[in-house]
């Protein structure tokens, strides 16, 4: 009982790094319909951002806030350099564009940090936290997910910039006949998508080590936990994540073991496609022809 | 008065194609022009064409400065609030929301508090709708809340496309005596586009007959509703 609870629980602390990513994907695909292949690459190398900067000395919270920071800017760069001008292109155009920031971020990474595995640490080592349930890091990881969902939670709902960013997400026009720079709230969305993905990358790299290709199995889960959620619904897709976290680790651990865990990824994206399409939450689109 | 919006030889349209071809009109300070048109004459182009949503080509003077090449978000935070065809809901926003969101650009929180308040009184069913979310309303309540969306900006021109669009005569009836009170007491300008043609006469002090992208006709309300083929061709008897 005691191995089943620690599965669960430990689950749930890689589910809320799914939870996170996957609600910046949805935040993308929200305002813009697109899915962002890259945004696993650019987790990636917002993680590598902090090791150079725990690496040149900075203190662990100085280096997170900075690569937040960072992070925030290059999204919003990303957005207004490479997808502005893509922004009325026919899907394809958009999916294709997305795959070559994935390659390049990819390359670039391994160009200038190498391809060799590096440790990363974690802010996360007290003993007083040790037991037999969770590892000090996975308390903290699962904390630190939990305080982002509540300041996006707070931001979007209390805020009046992160209303103008759903009206942008919703009705672009309208929003524009009010006043809404629709445009820097796109970019805005990119930008607080890649933080969200930059903190998602240096929770999960203490766990699965620092190298350009890490991400590659976690955005699978995080992409299975936007679908699974409904890939139009924040609050969806958290859940997914956490769901996805859970169902990944009890499946390793007693059904198919871990080389196959990632299977259990691709069954499930399979699966809501097949049968609920929109997902548990998800809207679903009826079209009046 | 002098003349809160001048527009002087406008074309306008979509891709390749002009739809307005050279329009004219003007709105008073503190007056109310109606359009009239039939279907495909051009009455919401113009609108767009105004508020910089499309791809324009003239002269536009709003409040004493030329805003034919400004962008919409500009255009709109000199105080020109559009209430656009199909109403422009935020759907799964909540009715407080939207009309949150319609005073997005201004920085007096008690203002805007107060505003609510206003229109609440206005649109006593928007009160009862407060939390719940837009898209569920009746097309009546969301043509309500887009025009209290609008007035939340507290603007100086209040621009509508068509308000009466599929709503039952008593709305109708509601909308119009709504608008007349913002203009005498606020003091909002109006520029009513209309198909309704006996209601938007009776509204407005100027109104003028757009044709295929083209004023035909302008002046006086009481002139064109006493004009013989306006009164064959919108007024019906």
């Amino acid at each position: 009982m005691d191995a089943f609870l620690h599965q669960v629980l430990s689950g749930l602390a890689t589910g809320g790094i799914y939870a996170a990513l996957a609600l910046a994907l949805v935040m993308i695909y929200q305002s813009t319909h697109h899915i962002n292949f890259a945004q696993g690459e650019m987790a990636m190398f917002s993680t590598y951002i902090a090791w150079s900067f725990i690496d040149a000395g900075f203190p662990y919270w100085v280096a997170f806030v900075l690569t937040v920071l960072a992070s925030l800017l290059i999204g919003i760069v990303i957005e207004r350099v490479v997808i502005r001008p893509v922004e009325h292109a026919p899907v394809l155009s958009v999916v294709i564009v997305f795959i070559a920031l994935l390659v390049i971020l990819n390359s670039t990474a391994g160009w200038i940090f190498s391809y060799t595995i590096k440790t990363f640490p974690s802010p996360f080592d007290w003993r007083g936290l040790q037991n037999s349930y969770l590892s000090p890091h996975e308390i903290g990881s699962i904390g630190v997910t939990l305080m982002v969902l509540l300041v996006l939670y707070g931001f979007f709902r209390f805020t009046s910039l992160g209303l103008a960013m759903r009206a942008a997400a919703q009705n672009p026009v309208s929003s524009r006949l009010v006043g809404i720079r629709v445009g820097w709230m796109l970019a805005l969305g990119w930008g607080l998508a890649a933080a969200i993905g930059a903190i998602a990358g240096m929770m999960i790299a203490p766990v699965i080590y620092l190298d350009p290709n890490m991400m590659s199995g976690v955005m699978l889960y995080a992409f299975a936990a936007a679908l699974l959620g409904g890939i139009d619904n924040p609050f969806g897709a958290v859940l997914g994540g956490f769901i996805v976290g859970v169902v990944e680790n009890i499946a390793g651990a007693y059904i198919v073991g871990t080389e196959l865990k990632l299977s259990v990824a691709l069954v499930l994206i399979v699966g809501v496609l097949l049968f609920r399409p929109s997902g548990l939450f998800g809207r679903r689109y009826v079209v009046r022809v | 008065m002098s003349a809160l919006l001048e527009v002087t030889d406008l074309h306008a349209g979509y891709g390749p194609a002009d739809v307005l071809h050279g329009v004219g009109f003007a709105v008073a300070n503190g007056g109310i022009t109606t359009v009239l048109g039939a279907n495909g004459a051009g009455k919401t182009t113009l609108l767009r064409a105004v508020c910089g949503l499309i791809r324009r080509r003239g002269n536009v003077q709003f409040d004493g400065q030329s805003i034919a090449t400004r962008t919409t978000e500009r255009i709109v935070r000199m105080g020109l609030a559009h209430v656009p065809d199909g109403r422009g809901t935020f759907t799964l926003l909540s009715t407080e929301e939207n009309l949150r969101v319609g005073a997005i650009t201004r920085r007096d929180s008690r203002g805007v508090a107060a505003d609510m308040q206003k229109m609440f009184t206005y649109f006593p069913r928007l009160q009862e709708r407060r939390g719940q979310q837009a898209g569920t309303l009746s097309g009546g309540e969301q043509q309500m809340l887009a025009i209290a969306r609008a007035l939340m900006l507290r603007p100086k021109l209040l621009v509508l496309d068509e308000p009466s669009f599929g709503l039952a005569p008593m709305v109708v009836q509601d909308i119009f005596r709504i608008m007349r009170t913002v203009n005498q007491e606020e003091k909002v300008s109006i520029l009513l586009v209309e198909q309704n043609a006996r209601l938007a006469l009776e509204l407005a002090d100027t109104a003028y007959l757009l044709e295929t992208g083209r004023v035909v006709q302008g002046g006086p309300s009481e002139q064109l509703r006493d004009d013989e083929t306006v009164r064959r061709a919108y007024l019906g008897y």
